[in-house]
C-alpha cells in the first residue's frame, strides 16, 4: 500500500508539472515584472530541475508530513484537508450506507423470487437507476424538494438535512449496480448444493438465505462495495459542486481551476491514501468472509516465512 | 505457409458460426434489440442533426429567452434564446462520439497491455499491475480532472483523458482472460508448430478473448458518456458554447428555478443513451455467455 | 401399490408426478413413481444418470427448486401422514429429524464458509432441545462416530478431502437419529477405496439406529450388498419393483436385463460389456407408450402406444412390461447370450 501511495504521489507530481500556465504568475497577477517572477518562483523553488524538486516534494509529504500551504490561500493544507476531508467522508459514507441498505434487499428479493414481477420490477429500476447520471438526479431532486415542495435545502452546509439529497443523488447509481451485482452473486449460489443441504437440514428459509447463501455470495458484493466506494470518492466531487458542500471535491476542483499545484497534489494523494485503505479494509474483509481465502492469506505467510 | 492454413481451418467457419449465434441470441432478447434500436436511432439522428435540427445551434434569439417548450420550440430556448433541441442534437455529436472513441483508445492500449501481461506473466506482469494499482488507486473522477487539466480543457483532449482512464480497467479484464486461455490445448499446439508470440497473441489468444471485451466495452461507452459529462459539467472538458450535453446542464443550472425545462431534457438525452447501451450491453453478456449455450 | 393396502408401510409414495419448467420447454422427470418402504428396509433407486432418481427423492423431502419444478400430482405417506399436505413450517420439522438426505457430491454439499462442526450443530439444534453445549457436544460425538476427531470441529470443509466431508456430511444426515435416510449416489464422487468404507459406516450406523433407507445409485454391486428391496427406474418411471433377491435372479424386464448387461462378469471370459443399445429419450419428449421402446429389442406395437401398467409377475415382483411372456422366454440369461451373438 505504501508503495502505492508513494507511486501515486510521483505520478500526480509529474503530472502537475506538465499542466500549462505559470504558477509564478498566477499568484502575482498579470501585473507582475519579470524580476517579480523570478523572485516568486526562487522562493517557491520552482527554479530548481525537476527531480529536485519531486525529491523535496517527497521528502516534505512522506518524511515531515507538510503538505505545503496553498499558493493563493497561503493557508496550510493540512488545516484544509482537516477541515473539508470529514465532509466528504460523511457524505461518501452515508452515500455507500443508502446503497448497501437499499441495494442488498432488493438484490435478494430479485434473486429468490428470479423470473417474476418482483425480479423484473427491482431489474427494470436497477437498470434505470445506473443509467441516470448522479448530477442531473441532484439537479431532479433540487428541483423537487427545494424548489417545489421546500423540503430540503438545496445548497450549502449545516445539519443534516443538508447532506440528504446529496447522499440520494450520489447513491442512486451505486443502489442500482449492486443490486445487480447481489442479484447475480446470489443466483449464483442459490442453486448450490450446499442450500439445498441447509434445506434438507429443515432451516427455515429466511436462515437458508441470510446464513446461508448471503455469506457465500458476499465477496463479489464486497469487491463491488469497495470500487464503489472509489467511485463515490470521485463522484462526490462533482456532488459537492452542486450543492456547494465545501469538502474535498470542491477544495481540489477550486485547486485545479486556479493552478494551485500543491492544492492539487496533496488532495489526490490523500484521496488515494483514503481509497487505498479501503481496498485494504475490502481485502480484510475478503478474509473474513471466506476461510478459504484466509487459508491462502495464512499459507503465503507461512511460505514467505520459510524463504527468509 | 501451412500454419496459416492450419489455423484458417481452425478457427474461420467456427468463428462465422459463433459470430451469428451472438446476433441471433442477440436478436431474441427484446430490452437489447430496443436498447440498440435507441442507440441506433440516437447515431442517425446525431449524424443528421444538420438536416433534422429546427435551428441552428448557435442562433440566438432575445426575444425567446428561456422559453418553456411549445410547438416553435420543442424542447424550449436557453438563457440565451437557443433552441434546446437543436443544441440536443448537435451536442449529441459531442457526447456520443467522446464515448465511442475514448473507449476505442482505452480498449486498444488496455487490449496491447493486458495482453502482454497475461501472456508472458511474471516479471512482466508484475511491472505493469504494480503500475495499473497505481492508477486506479485515485479514484476515475479525480484522476480524469487531474489529466484534463493537464491536457487542458476541450473535445480531443477530454478524450484522451478518459481514454488514460479507461486503459487499467480493460487491461485488466484481457489479462485474466489471457492467463486463462494462456494454458488451453490451441495455444500449446501453435507453439509446437513454432508460432511467434506476438501471432500467438494476435492469431490465438485475442479472438477468444474477445466476447468479454466487446460486453466491457459497450458498458464502458455508457461510463465514458457518463463521465464526460460529469467533465462538461464542472468546467472541463468541452467548453460551452458547445453544446456538449453536461455542459449544457451546467449552464442550466443557476435557471433551474425559473426554467426546468434546461435541466429536464439534457438530462434525459443522456439517461436514455446509457440506458440504451446499458440494455445492449446486458444482452451482449447474456448472448456471449457461455453458460447459456444451448 | 394396490395389493399391499391393508397394513401401513412406514414411507408410501403414490403416482409421483414432477415436472420441471425451462422457457421452451417441459421436462418430464417423474411419470407415476409409486414405491413404498418398510421400517428398517433398505430400498435400492437403480437407473441411469437423469432418470429422475434424484428428483424421487428431493420430492419427498419437498427440497425442489422453487423456481422451475413443479410437483403435479402425487402422495408421499410418512407412518400415515400425507407431507404433501402439511405445511412447510411442519415440513421443516420433518426434514433433519424424521427424514433427512446424504448428497451426491460431498465437494458441493457443505457450506463452505462455514465450519464443519457448525454445520452438524446446525441441524441438531433445530431439531433437539437442550442448551448450546449439548449440541455442541452432540456434534463432537456425530464427528466421532464418523470416524472424524472431534478436535476437527472448527475446521472447514475446504481442509477435508473427499471422503472426509462425505463422512461431515453423513454426520449431519444422521445427527437427529432420522428415521429414513435418503442416500442419492453417496459414494459415486469417492475413490473406490473410500466407496466401500463410506457404504459401510452408513449401513453400520442404519442398523445402529434402525433407520429406513432409500439407496440411489446405478452400482449393482452396491444394490447386492446393501439393499433388500429394487426399482429400476427408467425415464422417471419405476420399470421393475421387488426385493434384491427377484430382481437379481428373475429380473424380466427388458432395461434391467440390459442393465445386467453391462456389468462385467469376472467369472466368464467376455472381452466385452454389452451395453443397451441408444440413448436414454429425451425427458422433454417422451416416446409414447412404453419409454423404453426405441432401445428394447423385444418391442412391438403395443409398446408403442398408451399407458403401460404394471404386472405382477410372482409375489410382490412387479414389471412394467407388455410383452412379459415373450422376454421371460428369451430373457434372463439368454438375453446376454443373444446380445454377445450379435
Amino acid at each position: 500500500m505504501i508503495p502505492i501511495i508513494l507511486g501515486v504521489a510521483i505520478l500526480v507530481f509529474t503530472l502537475m508539472t506538465f499542466c500549462p500556465g505559470d504558477p509564478a504568475s498566477i499568484i502575482l497577477g498579470s501585473s507582475a515584472t519579470e524580476e517579480d517572477l523570478q523572485a516568486m518562483n526562487e522562493q517557491l523553488g520552482l527554479n530548481k530541475p525537476f527531480l529536485v524538486r519531486l525529491g523535496v516534494f517527497l521528502r516534505d509529504t512522506f518524511f515531515r508530513f507538510d503538505l505545503g500551504t496553498s499558493y493563493l490561500t497561503r493557508i496550510s493544507i493540512v488545516d484544509s484537508i482537516k477541515e473539508y476531508l470529514p465532509r466528504t467522508m460523511i457524505l461518501t459514507i452515508a452515500t455507500m450506507l443508502i446503497s448497501v441498505t437499499l441495494a442488498l434487499p432488493f438484490g435478494i428479493m430479485a434473486a429468490t423470487h428470479q423470473g417474476r414481477w418482483q425480479d423484473h420490477l427491482s431489474m427494470v429500476f436497477a437498470l434505470i437507476g445506473i443509467s441516470i447520471p448522479s448530477f442531473w438526479l441532484a439537479l431532479l431532486l433540487i428541483l423537487l424538494f427545494s424548489v417545489k415542495l421546500k423540503w430540503l435545502p438545496a445548497m450549502g452546509i449545516g445539519g443534516i438535512q443538508y447532506y440528504i439529497l446529496p447522499a440520494l443523488s450520489g447513491s442512486l447509481g451505486g443502489v442500482a449496480g449492486l443490486a445487480r451485482q447481489t442479484r447475480s452473486s446470489m443466483l449464483d449460489v442459490i442453486r448450490a448444493d450446499y442450500i439445498t443441504t441447509a434445506r434438507a437440514k429443515g432451516v427455515s428459509e429466511f436462515k437458508v438465505i441470510t446464513r446461508h447463501a448471503l455469506k457465500n455470495a458476499l465477496i463479489p458484493i464486497i469487491t463491488v462495495v469497495g470500487t464503489q466506494f472509489g467511485k463515490h470518492l470521485g463522484g462526490t466531487m462533482v456532488i459537492e459542486t452542486i450543492f456547494g458542500i465545501p469538502g474535498m471535491g470542491q477544495f481540489i476542483i477550486t485547486g485545479v481551476n486556479q493552478r494551485d499545484y500543491p492544492v492539487v497534489q496533496s488532495g489526490a494523494i490523500f484521496l488515494a491514501a483514503v481509497f487505498s485503505i479501503c481496498m485494504l479494509a475490502v481485502d480484510l474483509l475478503y478474509a473474513a468472509a471466506d476461510p478459504r481465502i484466509k487459508a491462502q492469506y495464512a499459507g503465503k505467510r507461512r511460505k514467505v516465512k520459510e524463504h527468509a | 505457409m501451412p500454419e496459416a492454413m492450419l489455423e484458417r481451418v481452425k478457427t474461420q467457419p467456427k468463428k462465422k458460426s459463433e459470430f451469428l449465434r451472438v446476433l441471433k441470441q442477440l436478436s431474441y432478447n427484446k430490452m437489447a434489440m430496443l436498447g440498440l434500436v435507441i442507440f441506433v436511432t440516437e447515431l442517425i439522428l446525431v449524424l443528421l442533426a444538420p438536416l433534422i435540427a429546427p435551428y441552428n445551434y448557435t442562433a440566438m434569439d432575445t426575444a425567446a429567452i428561456r422559453e418553456a417548450p411549445s410547438l416553435t420550440h420543442w424542447f424550449g430556448t436557453d438563457d440565451l434564446g437557443r433552441d434546446i433541441l437543436s443544441r440536443i442534437l448537435y451536442g449529441g455529436r459531442f457526447s456520443l462520439t467522446m464515448g465511442i472513441f475514448s473507449i476505442m483508445i482505452s480498449a486498444t492500449y488496455g487490449a496491447v497491455i493486458g495482453s502482454i501481461a497475461g501472456y508472458f506473466g511474471g516479471r512482466v506482469d508484475n511491472v505493469i499491475m504494480r503500475l495499473l494499482d497505481i492508477i486506479q488507486s485515485l479514484p476515475g473522477m479525480l484522476l480524469t480532472i487531474v489529466i484534463s487539466t493537464v491536457l487542458g480543457a476541450g473535445y480531443l483532449n477530454t478524450i484522451l483523458a478518459l481514454s488514460v482512464n479507461g486503459i487499467p480497467g480493460q487491461a485488466r479484464m484481457l489479462r485474466a482472460q489471457m492467463m486463462k486461455n494462456r494454458g488451453a490445448e490451441y495455444v500449446e499446439a501453435a507453439q509446437s508448430i513454432n508460432c511467434s508470440k506476438a501471432r500467438i497473441i494476435a492469431s490465438h489468444l485475442f479472438p477468444n478473448s474477445f466476447s468479454p471485451l466487446i460486453v466491457q466495452m459497450t458498458m464502458g461507452v455508457a461510463n465514458m458518456i457518463l463521465m464526460a459529462s460529469s467533465l462538461s459539467f464542472i468546467g472541463l472538458g468541452v467548453q460551452p458554447p458547445q453544446p456538449e450535453w453536461g455542459a449544457m446542464l451546467s449552464g442550466a443550472r443557476q435557471f433551474i428555478r425559473s426554467s426546468p425545462h434546461m435541466v429536464i431534457f439534457p438530462g434525459l438525452a443522456i439517461a436514455i443513451t446509457i440506458l440504451a447501451l446499458n440494455l445492449m450491453g446486458d444482452g451482449l453478456r447474456d448472448a456471449l455467455d457461455p453458460k447459456l449455450k444451448k | 401399490m394396490e395389493h399391499r393396502e391393508e397394513r401401513t408401510p412406514f414411507l408410501e409414495v403414490r403416482d409421483l408426478v414432477v415436472e420441471y419448467f425451462t422457457k421452451e420447454s417441459v421436462v418430464y422427470a417423474v411419470n407415476g413413481v409409486s414405491l413404498t418402504v418398510d421400517k428398517g428396509q433398505t430400498l435400492g433407486l437403480v437407473g441411469e444418470t437423469g432418470a429422475g432418481k434424484t428428483t424421487i427423492a428431493k420430492s419427498i423431502l419437498r427440497i425442489l427448486p422453487d423456481v422451475g419444478a413443479r410437483m403435479v400430482q402425487g402422495e408421499i405417506f410418512l407412518e400415515g401422514q400425507d407431507l404433501t399436505r402439511i405445511s412447510e413450517g411442519e415440513m421443516r420439522e420433518v426434514r433433519g429429524k424424521k427424514i433427512s438426505m446424504i448428497f451426491q457430491d460431498p465437494m458441493t454439499a457443505l457450506n463452505p464458509v462455514q465450519t464443519v462442526g457448525a454445520q452438524i450443530e446446525e441441524v441438531v439444534a433445530l431439531h433437539t432441545q437442550g442448551t448450546k453445549a449439548d449440541f455442541h457436544r452432540r456434534a463432537e460425538e456425530m464427528l466421532e462416530m464418523v470416524g472424524i476427531p472431534k478436535e476437527r470441529y472448527g475446521e472447514y470443509p475446504h481442509q477435508f478431502s473427499g471422503g472426509m466431508k462425505q463422512r461431515v456430511v453423513i454426520a449431519i444426515a444422521l445427527a437427529c437419529n432420522p428415521e429414513l435416510l435418503l442416500a442419492d449416489e453417496p459414494t459415486t464422487a469417492l475413490d473406490v477405496t473410500i466407496q466401500a468404507q463410506v457404504l459401510r459406516l452408513i449401513s453400520e450406523l442404519k442398523e445402529k439406529l434402525g433407520t429406513s433407507m432409500i439407496l440411489i445409485t446405478h452400482d449393482m454391486g452396491v444394490v447386492a450388498t446393501f439393499c433388500d428391496q429394487v426399482a429400476v427406474v427408467y425415464a422417471g418411471n419405476i420399470v421393475e419393483y421387488g426385493t434384491k433377491e427377484q430382481i437379481f435372479d428373475h429380473r424380466s424386464h427388458p432395461y434391467t436385463i440390459g442393465l445386467f448387461g453391462a456389468i462385467p462378469d469376472m467369472r466368464s471370459d467376455e472381452t466385452r460389456l454389452h451395453p443397451i443399445e441408444g440413448l436414454p429419450p429425451d425427458p422433454t419428449n417422451l416416446p409414447e407408450g412404453c419409454a423404453f421402446w426405441p432401445r428394447c429389442k423385444f418391442a412391438t406395437e403395443r409398446c408403442k402406444q398408451g399407458k403401460i401398467a404394471m404386472a405382477l409377475t410372482a409375489d410382490g415382483h412387479l414389471c412394467r412390461c407388455c410383452n412379459l411372456e415373450i422376454v421371460s422366454e428369451e430373457g434372463g440369461e439368454a438375453a446376454c447370450q443373444h446380445q454377445s451373438l450379435k
